[in-house]
């Protein structure tokens, strides 16, 4: 129990180191990109047939903009202190209202995705790594290959066109009922399995090698009992974590799949919010972002710990 | 149980009727609702037939009675009176009164938009009347009162604060959900007073990829489906359950010059320029629709603007490198042109929102170097045009620029080309004969003098060129057959949803 503390504790820390650091950081990359700030707010807010260097001004005034850029960060500063994220420059919602509504949506699709590429990925692997150098492997190592390639816009585009307009079978885009999850998941996660199967393949292949493995199949338990008690708990520390790395790679794919499928997601809105330079938005989504890494992280460990008590006694 | 029976049969049949009373009319467009705000997205709400506007317009660009029944213009020009549509009612029941509507123009007139550009002195509120006083006589205000910034929405569609927290406006459709950025559902408006529309419900989602629209209509799941790219144009058209409807809208792809650079100072430079571009080809080829190279600023279904007179703008690269020649460049060994030491170099800005902008850079660029001019290419935000005509720093700007901001191209006629220019139009040109001209045609209402100022207004950019066109813009739409009453709106005012109904 102390072990399981003491990593939560380690983990809190590095949550509001994560929270300064990327909130400093998202706010100088932003004021460092070219162009004027203002116009590019204007831009977002009244769409290019408007934006004028008149509308840019009323933006300038209205915000604030041309204030010191140190005064602007102590007063996002201040107010993250007090648990406030602030408004949009280019909606004027609340950011904490618009992250909370695309961060459900993004989960909704990670996990949905995740949880498809496990049977696809991992599953497939342990079978490939018991079997090292068998047609399945080969065939895997092929298939993954291809996969990982394929960059996911184009494997998106791929299904819409033969699901969606060939088959008419799922709806290309949009979302509210359940079947529009189908297309974006599977991209996602076809992506996720082939990289996940070949990690699986190692560390099966790793455990089928190691001497428990052999002493366990000379006692005489059968290959089922083998798998099942020796191998698949010794195999699943590398791939539970790697898992954990996955989950947080998705937001680079989620971003290009969400705009593909019409998906209200955060990877959407952070590119929607770079161009427009709506500052409290990418503080706002870059904050939750890495606040999730490290709760991810902090999960992945309790998870790793659990299937491997060693690693915390030592 | 036989009365159960009997029931259940009757309910049945009744059910595909009640299906199809139910069935929901699905529209995707490319443009995000990013606010509620009518001066910021307000163009979903008045498209979707949520929220009107004073006045609407024809194709033609006609202002035509909207929320204002009719309308009268004082002797001077100066007093313009709306009168308010009779039993007109917001969504929440409400009456639509003058005052509601004076708070909306004020709000627009305060926003970035069209309406702080008319000479407008004061709003009054009389009884179901809105009085507009002028500083001077402006004849396209009616149009101006139709742009989406002046939508009329209920008191309690504000918040305490003054936000728009729910677009509760007086059209034949209600807003059922909203889901910024990209969903919108609405409904028939029991409130509406004319005829209730065919179709019940419509549901409109913004993807902002031309290939998932493309892939939305070429499966049947919308019905409406707005700008297509030229590539997926090709094979909507040969979908037998789709009709493809392309009409040409008055947004020209123009490329603005810095006429303040000594380099294109002369006209005769800035026709070299025009020359030197071959607007067929790149019609043809990258927009596939070679009707739509232009030959001047206007499109000829813009009747009132396009003069047929008007010597075309062709494509002539002999004549280009004579008339650079007689300004007194010579070519380099690397056939880049050189005067005084000074290459021919350009930048030209321009950005990716509209995808076929850069691919023309690329064309003008190769066209270009065949003169000799050397032309590099910088792709980034579209404000970086505004931002460069303000500092100067701007060479060459190319763009698609929107004519009909406000149904009457005045409008942005006089925002681009009065003296000293305008942020998306003439850079460090000005013309006394052209300022005379636009303060003419927007006091006049004699239908032969405005002909002859417009006349005369394509004739001077025609010769003088402070901008150049380039190509005609199409407005494109998908639609499925299920639909029938199909229109589609070259000016973007509206899907006129309400107008259609379901085919079987």
């Amino acid at each position: 129990m102390r072990r399981v503390a003491a990593a939560a504790a380690r983990r809190g820390g590095q949550a509001v180191l994560v929270a300064v650091t990327v909130g400093a950081l998202s706010f100088l990359l932003v004021h460092l990109l070219p162009g004027d700030i203002a116009l590019r707010i204007a831009a977002g807010r009244y769409g290019y047939d408007l934006v004028s260097v008149q509308a840019a001004e009323a933006v300038r005034a209205e915000l604030g903009l041309d204030r010191p850029v140190l005064v602007q960060f102590a007063e996002w500063l201040w107010r993250l202190g007090r648990l406030e994220l602030g408004v949009s420059l280019v909606t004027g919602e609340r950011v904490a209202a618009e992250i909370a509504r695309q961060l459900g949506a993004t989960l909704t699709l990670s996990f949905a995705a995740l949880a498809l590429s496990i049977p696809i990925g991992p599953a497939l692997g342990v079978l490939m790594g018991l079997r090292p150098g068998g047609v399945l492997d080969r065939a895997g190592l092929a298939v993954a290959s291809a996969l990982r390639a394929v960059p996911s816009f184009v494997l998106g585009v791929a299904l819409i066109i033969l699901v969606s307009v060939e088959l008419g079978a799922l709806p290309a885009a949009g979302h509210g009922e359940v079947e529009n999850i189908v297309l974006p998941a599977v991209t996602l996660a076809l992506g996720l399995a082939a990289v996940s199967s070949r990690v699986a393949r190692e560390a099966m292949a790793e455990v089928r090698a190691a001497p428990f493995f052999a002493f366990a199949e000379t006692k005489g338990l059968t290959r089922r009992a083998v798998l099942w008690r020796h191998g698949l708990r010794n195999a699943a520390v590398p791939i539970v974590a790697f898992l954990g790395v996955q989950l947080v790679s998705l937001v680079e794919g989620v971003v290009v799949v969400e705009s593909l499928f019409a998906w209200p997601g955060i990877g959407h809105a952070l590119v929607h919010a770079v161009i427009a330079r709506d500052v409290p938005m990418v503080q706002g989504t870059a904050l939750v972002l890495g606040l999730i890494f490290v709760l991810l992280n902090a999960a992945v460990d309790l998870a790793c710990l659990a299937l491997d008590p060693r690693a915390g006694r030592r | 149980m036989l009365r159960l029976l009997v029931t259940l049969l009757l309910a049945l049949a009744a059910l595909p009727a009640a299906i199809a009373e139910e069935r929901t009319l699905r529209v995707v467009s490319p443009w995000e609702i990013t606010s509620l705000e009518p001066s910021r997205a307000g163009y979903v709400f008045t498209r979707m037939e949520v929220a009107e506007t004073l006045t609407g317009a024809d194709d033609g660009g006609l202002a035509t009675p909207a929320l204002a029944a009719s309308w009268t213009v004082s002797d001077d020009g100066l007093v313009w009176r709306f009168r308010l549509r009779e039993g007109a009612r917001f969504h929440d029941g409400t009456a639509v009164t003058a005052e509601a509507v004076v708070a909306a123009l004020e709000r627009a007139r305060a926003a970035p938009g069209v309406l702080g550009n008319a000479p407008i002195a004061s709003f009054a509120a009389l009884p179901g009347t809105v009085e507009i006083r002028l500083t001077r006589p402006f004849v396209a205000l009616a149009a101006f009162l139709a742009h989406f910034s002046t939508q009329v929405l209920a008191p309690s569609a504000y918040d305490a604060e003054g936000r728009v927290r729910a677009v509760i406006g007086s059209g034949p459709y209600r807003v059922v959900t909203v889901e910024p950025p990209q969903r919108l559902e609405v409904a028939r408006a029991e409130t509406w007073e004319g005829p209730p529309p065919a179709i019940g419900r419509a549901s409109l989602l913004a993807a902002g990829r031309g290939e998932t629209r493309a892939a939305l209509a070429e499966s049947g799941q919308a019905d409406l489906v707005y700008t297509l790219d030229p590539a997926s144009l090709e094979r909507l058209k040969r979908n037998p359950r789709i009709t493809v409807i392309a009409r040409p809208i008055p947004r020209t792809i123009t490329l603005k010059l810095n006429a303040a650079d000594p380099r294109l100072a002369d006209p005769r430079a800035r026709a070299a320029l025009s020359a030197a571009i071959d607007r067929q080809g790149i019609a043809r080829a990258i927009l596939r629709a070679p009707e739509m190279a232009a030959t001047q600023l206007f499109p000829p279904t813009l009747a009132e603007w396009h003069v047929p007179g008007l010597a075309p703008l062709a494509h002539a690269p002999e004549h280009a490198e004579a008339l650079l020649a007689e300004l007194g460049w010579r070519k380099g060994p690397d056939g880049i042109l050189v005067r005084e030491g000074r290459a021919f170099r350009l930048t030209l800005r321009t950005f990716p929102d509209r995808p076929e902008l850069p691919v023309i850079a690329a064309a003008l660029q190769d066209q270009w170097r065949r003169i000799g001019v050397a032309l590099e290419v910088s792709i980034g935000n579209a404000s970086e045009i505004p931002a460069g005509h303000r500092d100067g720093t701007l060479e060459v700007g190319l763009l698609a620029r929107n004519f009909s901001l406000v149904p009457d191209p005045i409008g942005t006629m006089l925002q681009d080309f009065s003296p000293g220019g305008g942020d998306w139009g003439a850079m460090g040109w000005s013309s006394e004969a052209m300022a005379r001209a636009l303060a003419a045609l927007s006091a006049t209402t004699d239908a032969a003098e405005r002909a002859r100022l417009r006349g005369e207004i394509a004739a001077i950019l025609q010769a003088e060129l402070p901008i150049l066109p380039i190509a005609w813009y199409q407005h494109t739409l998908a639609a499925s057959k299920r639909l029938a009453g199909v229109t589609l709106d070259p000016l973007e005012l509206s899907y006129r949803i309400a107008a259609m109904r379901w085919a079987e």
